[in-house]
């Protein structure tokens, strides 16, 4: 069945009528991203306004593979269960040379953590259920369906806006602006900031098919499948995919002057798709042509105005490396900016959020653009090594691992930045919270829900004593007879994960950023202060 | 045929690009040659005659017929 677009209903901004009273956060756009971020920053009870000059979700299921990490973050944000329960869940992603099977990777091997590698689900639905989640905050999310930013100005202390809506045009004003405006944000364009890269000439056609029997066989394990040359679309690749309601997605690449418009109706797809599927009854959901690029801005951070998403960053879908690079993006600012507004960090604080930000997206147009480059060779030698490397991936194993038809998202290591203290724990300071199951009070759980809860979290492993820091909440696992929750780690596994008689000091945004043998109050308030920036440079 | 085991990851993405990066701007005929320095540089590099032959065989093994 077609996903039922409801639109969000317009209300009238008071704007309109008043003046309104300087906001401390105003979000444009109300995708994955701005929406994210403004549950986060209402979970640490900062209000927002977020503003979209559309009124539904996204149109098209576009991003449909969210990864361990970000469902980690949307656990926090109270709404991973309802993703995971929906979503399909997958982990194996397997590579074929024409009809041959030649390599598979599995991208969570070991058993032991609540979210798996990988769901697909349709951007709508985590749209959707993010809006949902958003209106928990009456007070503090005020989301303003079509209300479009047609104007900035950032004025040294705050930023002025002016806003577009069917019954009018008003004003408003903002401490700080995130611009979660997406891949063609205004705000960027407004500001003149340069946003080139590479472009990848080749265009693909992605498509949602719905059908009832499924494309991967009978019997089928949701996977991927990912194709150098099938037999269905010579020398070309082809990428397939399972989502929720029998919906599957399949991108094809197509030739580097393919007419577009063309490609995308329905008279062209369909022939393209029966080829794939046979002669199985299926229904065309959504179909466009992209071209792909990666790219991404200098700086995030602008004073007051800060870029957060697409608007930052874009890369080529091959590796999921998009929304789930933002999503990471808003674990790493909304903790960052509540301390500032809350006056308990200095502005350079945000300036972190670049530097760690920045670095995560360079790593995903790093290995997004080796994987489009891959899949694209641009010169006769380029196909001709590409050709020998599939050749060569049926029994060579080194050729099986240079196939690259994407390599997947993975939580983004902060390890060496100035905010972490270098650590030698089997969890270096840096990572993000390593999951495992663990039983309490409540019965059993996930050290991620016990990690993850707003703070600075201190969370001893075996026979070690944490002490009492004010404003730091101690989790104990395997220990006995302590003045803070304790747990049992099921299977040993947390004890294995993060090594016995060691205590982790984990930041709001759950990656480690000290870890000690002996933690001492006076150790343990020295890592806080520098994960909340004393030892940065003063700011200009 | 040998099967060598995998020697070149968890680095194989960023030694293909830099492959095609040496290879960049070459037209084909240099290209070729800059592919014949590289086997004859990377034959000096592994040194041994016996593993040399036996890469021989295997490369040249794939060339059915
Ligand atoms: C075919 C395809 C497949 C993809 N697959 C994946 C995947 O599997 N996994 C993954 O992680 N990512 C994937 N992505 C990327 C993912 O879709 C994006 O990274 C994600 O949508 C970015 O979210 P965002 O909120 O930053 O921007 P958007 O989703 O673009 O949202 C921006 C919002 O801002 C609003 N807006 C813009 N201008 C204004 C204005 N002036 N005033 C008010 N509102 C404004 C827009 O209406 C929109 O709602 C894919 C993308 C494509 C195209």
């Amino acid at each position: 069945m077609a996903y039922d677009y409801t639109p969000f209903p317009y209300v009238s901004p008071p704007g309109l009528t008043a003046p309104e009273a300087r906001h401390r956060v105003v979000i444009v756009g109300a995708g994955p991203i701005g929406l994210a971020m403004a549950i986060d920053l209402a979970q640490r009870g900062v209000a927002s306004v977020v503003l979209d000059d559309n009124n539904v979700v996204s149109v098209g299921s576009r991003a449909i593979c969210w990864a361990k990490r970000t469902l980690e973050i949307f656990d926090r944000l109270g709404v991973g269960e309802r993703m995971l329960a929906k979503g399909v869940t997958w982990k194996i992603g397997r590579q074929f040379h024409g009809a041959e099977e030649v390599y598979s990777f599995d991208l969570l091997p070991e058993e032991g953590h609540k979210y798996p590698a990988f769901i697909n689900l349709q951007q709508y639905y985590a749209e959707e259920y993010l809006v949902d989640r958003a209106r928990d905050f009456p007070e503090l999310i005020d989301l303003r369906f079509k209300n479009k930013v047609v104007a900035h100005e950032d004025r040294g202390n705050h930023v002025a806006l002016t806003v577009e809506t069917p019954e009018g045009t008003y004003s408003l004003q903002t401490e700080y602006l995130l611009a979660c405006d997406g891949a063609g944000s205004a705000t960027r364009e407004r500001m003149g900031l340069d946003f080139t890269g590479q472009t990848f000439q080749e265009q693909f056609l992605i498509a949602d098919i719905e059908m009832d029997e499924s494309p991967f066989g009978p019997d089928p394990v949701p996977e991927r499948w990912f194709w150098f040359d099938p037999p269905f679309h010579a020398g070309k690749s082809a990428l397939l995919h399972a989502q929720p309601d029998n919906i599957y997605r399949i991108d094809l690449q197509l030739d580097v002057d393919a007419d577009g418009k063309a490609e995308a109706a329905p008279e062209k797809v369909i022939p393209r798709i029966k080829a794939i599927v046979g002669d199985k009854p299926f229904r065309l959901d959504w179909v466009s042509v992209y071209k792909f690029r990666c790219i991404k801005l200098d700086r995030f951070v602008h004073n007051r105005v800060i870029f957060v998403g697409d608007s930052a960053h874009v890369v080529s879908p091959f590796g999921a490396r998009g929304g789930n690079g933002g999503i990471q993006d808003i674990d790493n600012l909304g903790w960052k900016l509540v301390a500032v507004l809350a006056g308990e960090a200095d502005e350079r604080l945000i300036e972190t959020y670049h530097d760690e930000r920045s670095h995560g997206s360079a790593e995903n147009i790093l290995n997004s653009s080796r994987a489009t480059n891959f899949m694209t060779p641009k010169t006769p030698i380029e196909a001709l090594f590409r050709a020998e490397v599939l050749r060569l991936a049926h029994d060579q194993p080194f050729a099986r691992k240079l196939l690259n038809s994407g390599r997947l998202s993975v939580p983004c290591s902060l390890e060496g930045f100035p905010l972490q203290t270098p650590g030698t724990g089997a969890v270096p300071s840096g990572r993000a919270v390593v999951d495992a199951p663990i039983n309490g009070p409540e019965g059993d759980g996930w050290l991620l829900e016990q990690v993850q809860t707003g703070g600075f979290t201190l969370v001893g492993f075996g026979d070690v004593q944490l002490p009492e820091v004010d404003g730091i909440a101690r989790v104990g696992i395997n220990q006995r007879s302590a003045d803070y929750p304790c747990f049992t780690a099921l299977k040993g596994l947390a004890i294995r994960r993060y090594g016995e008689g060691r205590a982790y000091l984990f930041r709001p945004d759950g990656h480690v950023c000290a870890s000690f043998t002996a933690p001492e109050a006076d150790a343990i308030l020295a890592a806080r202060a520098r994960a909340m920036g004393a030892e940065l440079e003063p700011s200009r | 045929m040998t099967i060598a085991p995998d020697r070149l990851s968890p680095f194989q993405d960023e030694f293909y690009s830099a492959l095609m990066q040496a290879h960049e701007g070459l037209t084909e005929a240099q290209s070729h040659a800059l592919n014949a320095r590289l086997v004859l540089m990377m034959a000096n590099r592994i040194g041994d005659l016996d593993s040399l032959v036996d890469i021989l065989k295997t490369a040249r093994s794939y060339e059915h017929g």
